[in-house]
């Protein structure tokens, strides 16, 4: 296990490490049960989502080439490049959200619990219960905040009231909204400001109570108080839930993040493709690939 | 975490499927109906098509059904007449009244305005001939007996065609984007310089495409006409004469037609089926233009 | 766009605009006084005849007697009927054309094409259609279901252009969301996309009955002329509309009954548009901000 720290000293850590106390297991996973604490959690190297070769065309134009990756389990994962290189393709298709999409053909295969994503065995539905997604614009449906969280909780079965607004509370004390909203949870969410939907948002695909999250730069649109405030979450949420988020702010990248994968587009082909993976400390740090170096230095992107 | 414990079911995807077959189902059924009219027309008109050839309906000596006599000119004549007057008419007017309430209405005024055209275009034609029955032909007929005549026809398809005219005409004024309009305000145009200049060229294909709906409004509309025109089977000479549409034609005549005479009146509907689809038509690929 | 917009320059052509202006406003008067003319003129000559009594009788003497009560049962049957069969079948299209179809799909093509034409159909055509396939192919004759079936079939393209148009307006970010969460398209379309789009299809479900309520052509040959009470479906019955045709034009001395009915034909019309927009108004209000 490796403890994630802000300290880059700590740069010769090895991968695999003994669980300090404190971390509790549960069925060989290490999580942070109960409301969200500050200060250290846990983070195993243990693939979640193995992504082999994939690629991703619209009709006939060529939109990604052959990414391979892994997600690991507990760990924030950052999709980092210039604009157009794929990486919101990319994050569509984990979820399969490219099935509605259309025109849109995907190639490869997404491991997912060892099962491959793209079998037609594979229960869709299921799977985006497992894998919450949040929008870069936030989206909280036209209804009040209560039944913003309700309507998919009844959707996947759960029908009791009592249950819904355990969960709903629960929910959205993770993310900081209860104290706002908890006497207006019949008002519109459409009345809430940026952050606060957003913040919904969240923690609408967090009442599915998902494995993994991904984020399609959830703080771009939005106010820069508000954008912090959401990003602090994203942190907490690290270590419960894996995460993979789509940014084009390198800062906050290197900020959150324990994984970097760097996109880039060809110039002539406009095909993206995915450049270098790794630890986020290394990729900033001690690039590889020389275009990862000129991106994460400002000097090219 | 209390749910963790439970066996959530999900629900499958069969309802999506079941659905679609559902929605597919209503689909067809709704997209057969124009097949069937076409058929069920041409099924009627069948029997005679050999017996009768489709240029008797021009070069026939006239429009004597019991007699053998299918020449259905006059009543084309007549429908031909009745319409182009109204549009002369109801363009004008139309254009007019959309641009007092886009340019020249004060706010309140031009709400009032809309709203009362929108009551007018929802009066049905029955209404309308019942107006001109009463009220109308009397008028005309201090002028010069009979009231019933092509006038009449005219004047009330005009006003049954005006407030749809003007409503689309609207529609495509206010379409206009705002910046030509200021372009033209900066470079020191009048408001009608603007509007002839400017904004009246940039809406010219809405417009035009309300006036092709129009005309096909005014071609098809048969009870209105029926109870003003007068209905004598002959060429107009002048304005007071009475006519006969084709429409008119079907609705008096279908009640005791029988064998050839009933087959020639579905042709006569069939003609104005296609004539109406063309101006439809076209009027829809203006409008397509028109919106990108 | 109002007037303001569009400033007065005393430069240019002062005497034209002013010449167009008095135009505009003359043919603004004319129009205006001539329809008001045309209310004024229905409510003093019907309101004369207008009672409780008339809206219930049967009409007597060819209709210059009693009422128009078995016209309005007759109005209402066939009304419903084309609702019946209008509303599932217009409003099923719709959705499978806005969410299930892709937009250049040759069947969406197809249907899209075909309610286009459709649309532009006039009504005596309809007439003929009705006349020829429910009364005679099918063996309805002249019947208030041969009737309903007719104007069913001309409702149908204003009723899927609106609802379609009215789910089409609808963000796709919300289904994309609600996809996201794992939602089923029957579930993300019932709680989510149908109350949306409720206004909306309330409206053309408005504009349909206004269409169908004031059809006249389309009925002569299909559900006929008579004015007695209908006992069933498959009785003849008589529209109000055609009710007004008949006393203007076949019936000397029938003007004071023509003049009421037409009356009420418009008032029906104008209480269907402010039920429904009140309608719409509470729905829209209901749905989206109460749990």
């Amino acid at each position: 296990m490796v403890l994630k720290t802000d300290d880059s000293s700590q740069s010769d850590i090895p991968q695999m490490e003994i669980a300090p106390a404190g971390c509790e297991s549960e069925g060989g996973h290490a999580y942070t049960l109960g409301p969200l604490q500050e200060g250290s959690y846990c983070c195993i190297p243990e693939p979640v989502i193995q992504v082999k070769a994939l690629s991703l065309s619209y009709g006939t134009k060529r939109a990604l080439n052959a990414v391979t990756l892994d997600i690991y389990r507990g760990c924030i994962t950052a999709l980092i490049g210039p604009s157009g290189c794929g990486k919101t393709s990319f994050l569509s298709t984990i979820n399969r959200l490219t099935d509605i999409i259309p025109e849109c053909r995907v190639d490869g295969t997404i491991y997912f619990e060892d099962k491959n994503i793209f079998d037609v065995s594979c229960n869709v539905q299921q799977l985006r219960k497992q894998i919450g997604m949040v929008f870069q614009k936030p989206t909280p449906f036209p209804l009040s905040i209560q039944r913003n969280i309700a309507l998919p909780l009844r959707e996947h079965g759960v029908s009791q009231r009592a249950e819904i607004e355990v969960i709903s509370e629960r929910v959205l004390r993770d993310v900081g909204l209860w104290n706002e909203v908890c006497d207006r949870l019949d008002a519109p969410a459409l009345s809430l400001s940026g952050g606060q939907q957003q913040r919904l948002c969240i923690a609408r695909a967090l009442a599915l109570d998902p494995e993994i999250l991904l984020m399609d730069e959830p703080c771009s649109a939005l106010d820069p108080i508000a954008s912090s405030v959401v990003e602090d979450l994203i942190s907490r949420l690290s270590g419960r839930y894996t995460i993979v988020i789509v940014t084009h702010n390198l800062a906050q990248a290197r900020r959150i993040a324990n994984y970097a994968a760097f996109f880039w587009v060809q110039e002539r082909e406009r095909i993206g493709h995915l450049v270098e993976f790794g630890h986020c400390r290394d990729i900033f740090e001690t690039p590889v690939h020389p275009l990862t170096a000129a991106y994460v230095s400002g000097a090219r992107g | 975490m209390i749910w963790w414990k439970h066996n959530i079911s999900f629900r499958p995807a069969f309802t999506d499927r079941w659905l679609c077959w559902l929605l597919r189902a209503g689909a067809i059924t709704a997209a057969l109906i124009m097949v069937l009219i076409l058929l069920f027309l041409l099924l009627e008109y069948w029997p005679a098509f050999q017996k009768i050839s489709p240029v008797r309906f021009f070069t026939d000596d006239a429009w004597y059904p019991l007699e053998d006599q299918y020449n259905l000119l006059p009543m084309v004549t007549g429908t031909l007449y009745a319409s182009s007057g109204a549009l002369l008419l109801a363009i004008p007017l139309g254009i007019a009244s959309a641009l007092f309430m886009a340019f020249y209405a004060p706010h309140f005024i031009a709400v009032v305005y809309r709203r009362l055209i929108e009551l007018l275009a929802g009066i049905p034609s029955v209404v309308f001939g019942f107006w001109g029955l009463t009220t109308l032909l009397p008028i005309i007929n201090q002028w010069e007996p009979p009231g019933a005549s092509l006038l009449a026809a005219i004047l009330i398809l005009t006003l049954m065609i005006l407030p749809t005219l003007a409503l689309t005409s609207y529609v495509a004024l206010t379409a206009v984007p705002k910046e030509y309009m200021q372009a033209a305000t900066v470079l020191g145009l009048s408001r009608w310089g603007i509007i002839y200049g400017v904004v009246l060229p940039a809406a010219r294909k809405g417009i035009v495409a309300g006036g092709l709906l129009a005309a096909g409004r005014a071609v098809g509309e048969t009870m209105a006409v029926l109870m003003v025109a007068g209905n004598v089977v002959q060429h107009a000479d002048s304005l007071l004469a009475p006519i006969r549409t084709l429409t008119a034609n079907i609705a008096l005549e279908m009640a005791y037609a029988m064998g050839d005479h009933r087959a020639v009146l579905f042709v006569s509907g069939l003609l104005l089926l296609f004539l109406v689809m063309a101006l439809t038509s076209l009027a829809g690929l203006l409008g397509k233009e028109h919106h990108g | 766009m109002v007037k303001q917009d569009i400033p007065m320059r005393k430069l240019g052509h002062p005497l034209r605009d002013r010449l167009v202006q008095t135009a505009i406003y003359l043919v603004v008067l004319c129009v205006s006084g001539v329809f008001l003319w045309i209310l004024l003129d229905l409510i003093i000559g019907g309101s004369a005849l207008l009672s409780w009594r008339f809206l219930t009788d049967v009409p007597r003497d060819a209709g210059r007697a009693g009422g128009i009560g078995s016209i309005l049962v007759s109005t209402l049957l066939i009304l419903s009927i084309t609702l019946l069969v209008a509303l599932p079948v217009g409003w099923s299209t719709a959705i499978l054309l806005a969410e299930f179809v892709p937009a250049m799909s040759p069947f969406g093509r197809w249907v899209r094409y075909s309610l286009q034409v459709l649309a532009g159909v006039p009504s005596i055509v309809f007439g003929l259609f009705g006349h020829a396939f429910f009364s005679i192919y099918l063996g309805l004759g002249f019947s208030i279901l041969s009737g309903g079936l007719t104007l069913a079939c001309m409702l149908l393209p204003i009723l899927v252009s609106t609802a379609e148009t009215g789910l089409r307006a609808i963000p796709d970010s919300y289904r994309l969301s609600a996809a996201a969460l794992g939602m089923s398209r029957a579930a993300t379309l019932l709680h989510l996309l149908l109350p949306l789009a409720a206004p909306a299809w309330a409206a053309g479900l408005l504009l349909g009955i206004g269409r169908a309520a004031a059809e006249t052509a389309a009925l002569l040959f299909t559900s006929g002329y008579v004015d007695r009470m209908p006992e069933s479906l498959m009785d003849s019955g008589r529209v109000l509309a055609l009710h007004i045709y008949d006393l203007s034009m076949n019936v000397p001395g029938g003007d004071a009954s023509a003049y009421a009915s037409a009356l009420v034909l418009i008032l029906l019309l104008l209480a269907i548009n402010i039920v429904a927009m009140r309608l719409t108004h509470f729905w829209q209000h209901k749905k989206l901000h109460i749990r």
